[in-house]
């Protein structure tokens, strides 16, 4: 861990995780205005001392919006990519533990899943159900899960041949032992580095469904849909589609330079 | 040898003419895909009818070249290998025919040192909790008791009973390989499979660790099955030899006879391809 974090990139990566993250759990305590405080005399207001980000259509407060909206970003990311890695985890264990028919089903199904632009198929599926933030972190954890199941499952296999598995099975350890106390520990590492470049991509993900109408519905603010409120009005109000955006940009790449970050110190090859 | 196996079962028990162990017909293939596109298969017999026998409280060596099937012997006699057909009679139970919770019951008894001390131990694992893992699934004494033997275990091969807090990256080869060993007898097991126990460690930590184990033999009266391609290690541990070579035990006898005069081609090429041989030859 501690040399994740000599890498100055992973720093920088984890400063900015840590600050949105902590800008969105004291949201109610550092929002000026009520996120959903419609104010007539106060409409397509710039930046400025009193609104920060200036105000939107409706005379809503961005700055209090993007907090409120950073709540429920951070939110489907991390339980939509728990889903993702519960279900993949599962899965992966199973065909890298049993291998022969239960490996070829499963791994036939990631193939079947992979094929499908996920996307699409997300839109697809929110078409027919209700866009709620529930649906919608069931839908992307249903639909990203493969990519942990196949590192699973290869973790599994090679590590099933390894001499400390077998010694263990020689001393009579179970199954179930066997997975949890010398399989499932020794994957951990690429458990890890993929739950958080998940999250990034689950942000974004969300950010795209709103955009387009299909994710958070208005009033309650997500930053997908205040950009979406900002594109009618960006050749002369650019602070409601800059802001939302730069957050976007700034999570993502904070969560890909922690997971790279993480991904190359954690990597055993590269530290003899 | 059906009058053998019989006798074998009736008697169900170490009393069996002192047999340990025996293997009677084992057979082993594996099938590769192969050619383009995987269509084709190649079978190769890696353990072709071999039979052998392991009397309590003495050392059979296998020896024979990389590739000869001895490593798969070793992982099929211990069932972690389904094999084709043949069975494995351990104190006169046929461990091939068990499965689940018999056959890790049965293990208790029939314990395994690995070849690669550095991948036979779990990195995430303290040396205290790899030790104890075998008396945790066994069920054996109290957590009080198991620490107690497990620091017995750890000084009898040469540690410090504080080194069961450790990492197992913090231990050099030759003592992580006194792990294992460790880890293996602390189950009071008669009969210890060692694969290769020796090969990955210095020539000087070799002799330690072959002492180690002739001591262990001798307190515990344990019986080895020892897995090498080494001749010298061998000659210093066995008492009984056979040579494996493609899958087929060729050669079998007791250790002076056949380094003396071997009856087979193959056994005398190993012979005198070791180093140094005619000092040994005496």
């Amino acid at each position: 861990m501690k040399r994740a974090f000599a890498n100055p990139l992973a720093r920088l990566g984890l400063a900015l995780i840590a600050s949105i993250l902590l800008l969105a759990l004291l949201a109610p305590v550092i929002a000026p205005y009520d996120p959903d405080a419609i104010n007539v005399k106060s409409i397509l207001l710039p930046p400025s001392a009193e609104h920060w980000m200036g105000t939107d259509g409706l005379g809503r407060d961005v700055f209090s919006r993007m907090l409120f909206g950073a709540r429920i970003s951070l939110l489907v990311g991390f339980v939509a990519v728990g889903i993702a890695t519960v279900i993949g985890v599962v899965l992966g264990a199973f065909a890298g533990f049993y291998r022969g028919w239960v490996d070829i089903i499963i791994m036939r199904l990631v193939d079947v899943m992979l094929s499908i632009p996920t996307f699409f198929l997300i839109l697809a599926v929110i078409a027919f159900l209700d866009p709620s933030i529930w649906n919608i972190m069931v839908v992307i954890g249903l639909t990203s899960w493969m990519g942990v199941a196949r590192l699973v499952r290869a973790e599994f296999l090679s590590l099933r041949e390894r001499e400390f598995v077998l010694s263990a099975q020689t001393l009579g350890a179970s199954e179930v032992r066997l997975i949890f106390r010398h399989l499932l520990p020794n994957s951990l590492t690429p458990i890890i580095v993929s739950f958080v470049l998940g999250v990034a991509s689950a942000v974004l993900l969300e950010s795209g469904l709103s955009f387009l109408g299909l994710g958070v519905q208005p009033p309650q603010a997500s930053w997908g849909n205040i950009l979406t409120d900002g594109k009618e009005y960006i050749q002369f109000a650019w602070w409601l589609s800059f802001f939302p955006g730069l957050a976007i940009l700034l999570t993502v790449l904070g969560y890909n330079l922690l997971g790279e970050g993480l991904r190359d110190a954690l990597d055993p090859r590269k530290h003899p | 040898m059906s009058g053998a196996r019989q006798q074998a079962r009736g008697n169900g028990g170490i009393g069996m003419n002192g047999i340990i162990l025996a293997a009677r017909g084992l057979s082993k293939t594996y099938v590769q895909r192969s050619g383009r596109f995987g269509f084709g298969t190649t079978r190769v017999k890696a353990l072709d009818d071999v039979n052998l026998e392991v009397k309590a409280g003495t050392t059979l060596a296998v020896v024979g070249e990389s590739g000869s099937g001895k490593s798969t012997l070793a992982r099929c006699l211990l069932q972690l290998q389904p094999l084709d057909a043949g069975e494995v009679l351990f104190e006169g139970q046929n461990l091939a025919a068990l499965s689940g919770k018999a056959l890790r019951a049965a293990r208790r008894h029939l314990q395994m040192v690995f070849q690669d001390p550095f991948a036979s131990l779990n990195p995430r694992m303290k040396v205290g909790d790899i030790v104890a893992e075998g008396l945790v699934i066994h069920g054996i004494g109290t957590a009080e008791q198991r620490r107690d033997s497990v620091a017995r275990m750890l000084e009898r091969v040469g540690l410090a009973a504080a080194d069961m807090e450790k990492y197992p990256h913090q231990f050099s080869g030759g003592q992580r390989q006194r792990i294992g060993i460790a880890r293996a007898l602390v189950l009071e097991p008669k009969l210890v499979v060692c694969d290769e126990p020796v090969s990955a460690l210095d020539v000087s930590i070799q002799a330690q660790i072959l002492l180690l184990l002739k001591e262990l033999q001798q307190e515990m009266g344990l019986s080895y099955l020892f897995i090498s391609h080494d001749l010298r290690v061998v000659r210093h541990i066995a008492d009984e030899v056979a040579v494996m070579h493609r899958g087929r035990i060729i050669e079998q006898g007791a250790v002076a006879d056949l380094y003396a005069k071997p009856r087979q081609e193959y056994t005398r090429i190993l012979l005198n391809s070791i180093p140094g041989r005619h000092r040994l030859a005496t």
